[in-house]
């Protein structure tokens, strides 16, 4: 069985990332990372791996130079090999152009699994998962909060807790699945690990290598626009009052003075 | 006007609020459709769509839709022909998928988590936040038909003040391949606690590490029916085992954004902030003053929930005697 996991290098929420003048998210100075979120999708291919040794297990991203960091990390995590799609022309894509991209790849990599998180941690719209199956014309399973893959029967089954079920879902191989945090904590690379991914294969390919016509993609193609950016005031604290036996009673008399009670 | 496709999620006929909701933003873009399908349709679920503005239901005769979710992308993918203003789904995760798939197939551009959708000029304008909700964005689709996936919460739904008698309009289905591909092999409706739905509450009581243990979520629950509240739960609390993960609020879980906030115990890490900064006034009650969560908090006890919440609900009652 052939496992692809699509991953990002996004910054890291912690450095306080901005935005640029023209609406970018602005990276200067700030400390990139793998998607903490694509950590649950590679233990979650890396589970098959262990049950399953004659998986191969690859990953994908699409991002400038910085983002083969992140395969970097995933491979130290485990697997085989990564691709990484790089080109000058991507820059400013959404994620319809995002995903054109990646579906490209995945073409060319043909697997009978893909998996994706349920969202990076900067843009967060969730929507490349569903967008690479429609890309592909293959069934989807998304925000899965327990996956189990039956490589016998070629099908994998998810628990997602949706809206307002909670739902038990089958698909037949080859699918995408994206996963939530909730299928489980993600192992952390050892040192042996970390050594070993250096000598793991990592590919680039670029736009003309996949197929792709430059002007699909980038700002140029984008299908949204951004009109403004403001940062929001920051919340102001309040009154903090030590409780001297009568904090219940006072928190009344807050809750009532704004009447809530 | 031309119409808005606002896809109405039910069980058994029930409309909930944030398909009012949709129903609310879409008379101002233009003329609404009610695209829904499922048992229990019957004239008073078609007489609730047309109060809260449907000009037309639209009813797509087909079982198949229960177990393969995915077919809702034909569904809309078909109507969508006639070149609507705008589709409106639910920001949540059935709606997200379906935003995806449907504006790939259309060639359209998406936008998720939709916090207002307003017309304008050049179509609809949708405010987004980002980044923990640290700011606030507006953005346009600008190729084909607007995907617009709005949160729940977002207005609050306001029906017309006159009765309009809605045009029914009626589709079979015909799946295709990859949709059936996709099964629903089991799904466990959430059943009713008699509280308000998390996303969905005016007011959200939420529990955490504090709380010590799941017994003690009593007291949490006890506090949100004094308030007609809805139960929340850090993730701390959920990893635990103390409280089911459908109530967890944080980035990886549910965003709320109530009127009334209480932090019962939570410190308020990042990942919870994420999902609860933009209430409107946020309580907390917490043990240690240096607590992230004072920071947001309009009004805080450093004190211990265990005395300090039984006091406010006994003064809560004889207020109310």
């Amino acid at each position: 069985m052939r496992i692809v996991v699509c991953v990002k290098h996004v910054p890291d929420m912690a450095s306080d990332p901005g935005f640029t003048a023209d609406h970018r998210v602005d990276r200067d100075g700030v400390q990139g990372r793998l998607s903490e979120l694509d950590e649950h999708a590679v233990e979650q291919a890396l589970r098959v791996l262990d049950a399953a040794p004659d998986t191969h297990l690859t990953y994908l991203t699409v991002g400038p130079a910085a983002a083969a960091e992140a395969l970097r990390r995933a491979l130290a995590m485990g697997g085989h090999a990564a691709v990484h799609v790089s080109d000058d022309a991507i820059a400013g894509s959404d994620a319809p152009a995002t995903a054109l991209v990646l579906a490209a790849a995945l073409r060319r990599l043909e697997p009978d699994l893909v998996l994706c998180a349920m969202a990076s941690t900067d843009g967060g719209t969730s929507l490349v998962p569903a967008m690479l199956a429609e890309h592909l014309a293959l069934p989807q399973l998304t925000f899965a909060a327990e996956l189990t893959v039956e490589p016998g029967t070629a099908t994998v089954r998810i628990r997602r807790d949706g809206s307002r079920a909670t739902e038990e879902l089958r698909a037949t191989l080859p699918a995408v699945v994206s996963v939530t945090d909730r299928t489980g904590e993600a192992r952390y690379p050892s040192f042996k690990g970390i050594m070993a991914a250096k000598k793991k294969p990592l590919e680039t390919w670029n736009l003309a290598d996949l197929g792709v016509p430059a002007d699909q993609v980038g700002a140029g193609a984008a299908r949204t626009v951004v009109d403004a950016i403001t940062a929001r005031p920051p919340r102001t604290a309040g009154t903090a009052l030590p409780d001297e036996g009568e904090g219940g009673l006072r928190l009344a008399d807050f809750l009532s003075g704004q009447k809530f009670v | 006007m031309a119409e808005v496709l606002v896809l109405i999620g039910h069980i058994e006929g029930q409309i909930r609020k944030p398909g009012l909701e949709l129903l609310t933003l879409a008379r101002e873009l233009g003329t609404p459709v009610a695209v829904c399908a499922g048992p229990g349709l019957d004239a008073e679920v078609i007489r609730t769509l047309a109060r809260y503005g449907a000009h037309r239901v639209h009813l797509v005769e087909s079982g198949e839709l229960e177990d393969h979710p995915v077919g809702w992308v034909q569904v809309l993918a078909d109507l969508a022909a006639t070149a609507p203003q705008a589709v409106l789904l639910e920001s949540t995760p059935e709606g997200r998928e379906i935003a995806a798939r449907l504006a790939v197939r259309l060639g359209s551009g998406v936008l998720t988590d939709a916090v207002d959708v307003r017309p304008g000029p050049e179509g609809p304008v949708v405010t987004q936040w980002a980044f923990a909700a640290g700011y606030e964005v507006t953005a346009r689709v600008v190729t084909g038909v607007p995907v617009i996936a709005v949160k729940p919460n977002a207005v609050a739904p306001v029906p017309l003040a006159e009765e309009i008698e809605p045009e029914i309009s009626r589709s079979g289905l015909d799946l295709d391949e990859a949709s059936l591909r996709t099964h629903v092999v089991s799904r466990a409706v959430r059943h009713s606690t008699g509280r308000p739905q998390l996303t969905e509450a005016e007011v959200v009581v939420s529990g955490g590490r504090g709380l010590g243990g799941a017994d003690h979520f009593e007291l949490v629950e006890r506090l949100a029916d004094a308030l007609g509240g809805a139960v929340g739960a850090s993730r701390a609390a959920v990893d635990a085992g103390w409280y089911p993960h459908t109530h967890q609020v944080g980035q990886t879980g549910v965003t709320v954004s109530p009127q009334l906030y209480v932090a019962l115990g939570i410190s308020g890490a990042i990942q919870h902030r994420a999902g609860m900064q933009t209430s409107k006034t946020i309580v907390a009650v917490n043990k240690d003053r240096e607590a992230p969560i004072f920071d947001l908090a309009d009004h805080g006890v450093v004190g211990d929930l265990f005395s300090v919440v039984p006091q406010l609900l006994d003064e809560i009652a004889r207020r109310r005697r």
